[in-house]
């Protein structure tokens, strides 16, 4: 993968961002270019592909939540549409400034 | 080539990478004056630490002990109230038996406020004296222990900061050392490998069972171990958070494991079982960071390494914080708190490797005496609650 997104394992069906990506990148996908409609921060996860409701997320090969809605190729990944399969995730707000939110 | 420097020697045979006097408060109505001795000695000689509580909990007893009888530990001032329900005669008991200059100051008996605070000055100032003069000894790497620890995580912990952990673990492992990683509640999702590197079928049993209280704890307290900074820095479940937090450990064979307060037998591998027996008591296994650090130490941790993404800036009293920073912007902004730029690689200017080699190395010169960036600043944090834990199983130890 190219820019600054990185796939941590084969398997993964999301890319990790190494810097900020600011709005209006163009990420290659295996499925073509998309463009990022919000900014990334460093650390942040995107889809690598379309994603669809109840899919498991992998991350260095291993699931780390289900999804609570698709997600298309190239959108952001995290606590909005994401669950843990485990504990339920505490966020004051998440990276766009949206009010607080619990995914359970 | 076998690493050696000098050591404090214990009577114990137990050695030491630092020498310092504690003031330990044994309730939070001595904590002022606990405070106020400790205060204008230099941060190196003499460190506060302390239990808030007046209610008994053997756990606080028992890690009080451990900690006043630590390594790192010369000699030690208890301040009491008087009235709290802590028992005095028995951790003094401990500490001398470990010929360790021992002395406790009682402030209802000795004239309040101020003339305890100066009476507590004067022996301080006596024990410096005596703990100066503790047996120095050649010591090694395979006499050292070795914590880690993440906090404030974020995305970056478990790409960078992490593994570079793990690596420095999998070297001091080879060299002899014993390394102790922990919290259970973040290796909530990695049973099932985990169980795979245990010694022992019968160690990988314990191994997953305390995962699984973790995770029982946990839901009835309705949160897992996951802070807002978690999400603001991009992990998105407790899952998440526990694949980058499991990867300190390294890739060594996991030799044990321990409670709060159980030492090592030997080297190895060791996961330190940090959530409570039994129901739900007395609220979160750690209410934060540094009741982490201190359960390691008082399992004998010489240092804590301690990986942060988003930007922890403290350190511990006792044993010296190494402060591994993993995102490479908190690093530019926090740099004068941080020991090692694990950021790097994620820029792509170093590798996992050569990070994990010079946290190797910062922990050689950190115990021949360098001093970390916490203790330069004068971090001395100390954190002590209530817990409830059972023994150990006897699966859980190595045979020595």
């Amino acid at each position: 993968m190219t820019g600054p997104f990185i796939l941590l394992h084969p398997n993964d069906n999301v890319l990790v961002a190494r810097k900020l990506a600011p709005e209006g990148t163009n990420v290659e996908l295996a499925s073509g270019t998309i463009t990022l409609t919000q900014a990334i921060p460093l650390a942040h996860k995107i889809a690598c592909r379309d994603i669809a409701e109840g899919e498991r997320i992998l991350k260095y090969g291993m699931p780390i939540g289900i999804t609570t809605h698709a997600i298309a190729a190239g959108a952001h990944v995290h606590v909005h549409n994401i669950r843990s399969a485990y504990t339920p995730t505490y966020a004051l707000q998440d990276a766009n400034g949206q009010s607080a939110e619990v995914s359970s | 080539m076998k690493q050696q420097f000098q050591g404090y020697l214990r009577a114990d045979g137990r050695k030491g990478i630092r020498n310092t006097i504690v003031v330990a408060y044994l309730v939070e109505c001595a904590h002022f004056v606990a405070s106020k001795i400790v205060a204008g000695f230099d941060d190196n000689d003499v460190q506060l630490i302390g239990f808030p509580g007046c209610f008994p909990n053997e756990y606080a007893a028992r890690m009080m002990e451990r900690l006043c009888t630590h390594p790192n530990v010369g000699g030690v001032l208890f301040v009491s109230l008087g009235c709290e329900s802590f028992d005095k005669v028995r951790a003094s008991k401990a500490v001398s038996d470990s010929n360790r200059p021992v002395e406790t100051l009682v402030i209802q008996r000795s004239g309040g406020t101020a003339k305890t605070v100066a009476t507590g000055k004067g022996w301080v100032r006596s024990a410096l004296t005596k703990v100066a003069q503790v047996e120095r000894a050649p010591m090694g790497v395979d006499e050292l222990i070795i914590g880690t620890i993440c906090g404030g995580s974020d995305g970056t912990s478990g790409i960078s900061g992490n593994p570079a952990a793990g690596k420095a673990f999998d070297l001091l492992i080879g060299e002899g050392a014993a390394c102790i990683f922990e919290e259970t509640g973040e290796l909530i999702s990695c049973e099932d490998i985990m169980v795979e590197r245990a010694a022992t079928p019968e160690l990988g049993k314990e191994l997953r069972a305390a995962v699984e209280k973790a995770e029982r704890y946990y839901a009835t307290l309705g949160y897992g171990s996951f802070a807002a900074g978690n999400a603001a820095g991009g992990l998105s479940t407790i899952e998440e958070k526990s694949l980058g937090a499991y990867v300190k450990s390294g890739d060594s064979q996991i030799m044990g494991l321990i409670k709060p307060g159980d030492v090592p037998p030997k080297g190895g591998l060791y996961l330190m079982d940090v959530v409570p027996d039994g129901e739900v008591r007395f609220g979160f296994p750690n209410i934060s960071d540094n009741a982490e650090i201190v359960e390691m130490i008082a399992s004998g941790a010489h240092m804590t390494l301690f990986v942060t993404g988003r930007g922890s800036v403290v350190g511990s009293a006792i044993s010296p914080v190494i402060k591994i920073c993993a995102n490479p912007d908190t690093y530019r902004a926090l740099e004068d708190d941080m020991d090692v730029n694990a950021g790097a690689i994620i820029e792509g200017l170093r590798s996992i490797e050569e990070v994990g080699q010079e946290i190797h190395d910062l922990v050689i010169s950190v115990a021949k005496g360098a001093q970390t960036k916490s203790e330069i600043l004068g971090h001395r944090e100390f954190i002590l609650t209530y817990k409830t834990f059972e023994p150990i199983g006897p699966s859980c130890l190595p045979t020595v």
